[in-house]
């Protein structure tokens, strides 16, 4: 990316590995052996994924993948969310997601639980950008619309 | 006034009408460090401080409830509400005030056709048409009137620019179709339709027309007499007007064949258990009390429109657009979405492969304002197979300035995103 005179704010939104994960997402396609999927909407934009997941009998994800289209956020979301949730049991994956979410909507304060997103903190950058929160979240609603068994598409409402 | 100006009476129309723009203040901020470009306006339009005025006078001084009270404020709010009424009739030339109802905007006016006028006289076998350009309020109550009856909602096909397939459209109005419904102007592309034509066809085959003139009425004089048309719809904030207000013109035998929309307060003459009169008409479709101060506000953005002059902003605007269209057309990787030979000043794109919400929340970083997305249009986005698009949309009170700052933005972006 280009790190010309633009605002500080717009770098951090548009992080590098933000852009690499946009540009070359990670586990992109539908999965064959998946033994959970749903669609997620974003309607204001209209921006649609599919996730898939394939959670084994220890109720550990064994593998993920999605495809879909989205602006950068919501792709590199989606790519960095496939790579996060390997390995991990499916009830974490819902609790890590709360953590996320409110890492991304506000201001860290001192009482949340401390616990290391990784890579997904490059995400960090939208705080600043309400409107774009949604579009960070919509892959991780999805994957819970996906644990759930969930019949109706996620929505980022 | 200079010389150039007196040699350039076009020059000299579009120097008075860049003026106005001193009458808009919430152009006049900055936005992330830049002056603001205000490119929304097919969202909605800034007011003029003449609509702010009005407002906060009204409800400083004259505010009580309408059509209620013998006391002196409620005969003022009555005079000023029921003097928007007349304004407005005649700024669509409509025949009567009683064609005249206030709702609160074009959603509710499309919804009170499709209840109290398509419901009743649709059923299996019945067909309404609309067109792949209109917009989700003039879709979305159509099927559910269908839902309602069992009639059958049929589309007829754009073109590639953007236009509505006449032919097809034609071939498409039948005996069994119940309702058109047709926009304007598109929201989306911009996309002038030709309403006089297809009124004209549809009259001759007995087929209720209803035009959504949420677009039109910022940009040109609307003349619903001319058009021929059995119901037209629009809404106050796209024509520098206040949000939540908007009229249904009706044909006055149409309007008073229908049965109410609601029922509650104003819209009644006499209540008893055994019976309840109706109103007269427009009354008879306004329920409750209004949004009077809306509406009192909304009479001055029509005074205001009358100053500026309808031909004045058409000229000026398709100006703006000319230029606006020539500009990004220059940059490299642009694709525009609705080139119609007809349009209103609206343009639709997309800049290489960069999603347009990437796009919106760039250029805004440079003060510019856009509409990044379907823009309530799913199907026109379906039939060009995109999920969305950014649209700028010009109002009178744009200038060249802005649509360099847009360019400028969009170049910015471009070297973001390299």
């Amino acid at each position: 990316m280009n790190a010309a005179p633009e605002a500080q704010s717009l770098r951090d939104l548009y992080r590098e590995l933000v852009m690499d994960h946009a540009r070359n997402p990670r586990n992109f396609g539908k999965l064959e052996a998946s033994t959970h999927s749903a669609e997620g909407i974003n309607p204001l934009c209209g921006d649609k994924l599919i996730l898939y997941l394939d959670v084994g009998a220890d109720d550990r994800v064994r593998a993920a993948s999605f495809e879909g289209t989205g602006c950068v956020i919501s792709l590199a979301s989606a790519s960095l969310l496939t790579e996060t949730v390997v390995g991990m049991r499916s009830t974490n994956a819902a609790r890590y997601f709360d953590v996320l979410r409110s890492r991304l909507s506000k201001a860290p304060g001192g009482t949340e639980p401390v616990i290391d997103l990784g890579k997904l903190q490059a995400l960090e950058g939208v705080r600043e950008y309400p409107s774009r929160v949604k579009c960070a979240t919509l892959p991780w609603h999805t994957l819970g619309a996906a644990l759930s068994c969930s019949d109706t598409p996620a929505t980022t409402e | 006034m200079s010389r150039a100006e007196v040699q350039l009476p076009v020059a000299d129309a579009a120097a008075k009408i860049a003026e106005r723009r001193a009458d808009f203040p919430a152009l006049h901020q900055e936005v992330n460090g830049c002056p603001l470009a205000y490119l929304d306006n097919a969202a909605s339009a800034q007011q003029p401080l003449a609509v702010i005025d009005t407002i906060a006078n009204y409800q400083r001084r004259d505010h009580a409830n309408v059509h209620r009270g013998v006391h002196t404020l409620s005969q003022r709010a009555t005079e000023a509400y029921e003097g928007s009424r007349d304004k407005l009739r005649d700024f669509i030339g409509a025949q009567s005030r009683s064609e005249i109802v206030l709702t609160s905007g074009t959603t509710e006016s499309i919804n009170l056709v499709a209840q109290s006028f398509v419901r009743p006289r649709a059923g299996a076998g019945d067909k309404i048409l609309i067109t792949y350009l209109e917009h989700h309020a003039n879709i979305v109550p159509w099927q559910i009137v269908c839902e309602q009856t069992g009639a059958e909602l049929t589309v007829a096909p754009i073109d590639d620019r953007g236009q509505v397939d006449l032919e097809r459209l034609y071939a498409m109005m039948t005996e069994d179709v119940r309702m058109l419904a047709v926009g304007h102007v598109s929201n989306a592309l911009g996309t002038i339709n030709p309403v006089e034509d297809i009124t004209a066809v549809a009259r001759d085959r007995d087929i209720p027309v209803l035009i959504d003139g949420a677009q039109a009425t910022p940009h040109m004089q609307v003349d619903v007499s001319d058009l021929g048309c059995d119901f037209y719809a629009f809404s106050g904030h796209k024509m520098f007007g206040p949000t939540g207000t908007g009229v249904l013109y009706g044909r006055e035998a149409l309007l008073e064949a229908m049965p109410p929309y609601q029922g509650g307060g104003d819209m009644i003459l006499e209540v008893r258990f055994d019976k309840t009169t109706y109103n007269e008409l427009p009354y008879k479709f306004e329920a409750g009390t209004p949004n009077i101060a809306g509406v009192v506000g909304l009479g001055a953005a029509v005074d205001y429109l009358g100053e500026v002059g309808m031909e004045n902003i058409g000229a000026y605007e398709q100006e703006l657009l000319a230029y606006m269209t020539r500009r990004l057309s220059e940059i490299d990787g642009i694709r525009l979405y609705g080139t119609a030979e007809r349009k209103a000043s609206v343009q639709s794109f997309l800049l290489d492969d960069i999603h347009p919400h990437d796009l919106g929340t760039i250029v805004d970083h440079k003060g510019v304002a856009v509409r990044s997305g379907h823009h309530c249009a799913m199907p026109v986005m379906q039939h060009f197979c995109i999920p969305g698009t950014l649209r700028a949309s010009l109002a009178f009170y744009n200038n060249h300035a802005d649509v360099d700052r847009l360019v400028e933005a969009l170049l910015a972006a471009k070297a973001l995103f390299a």
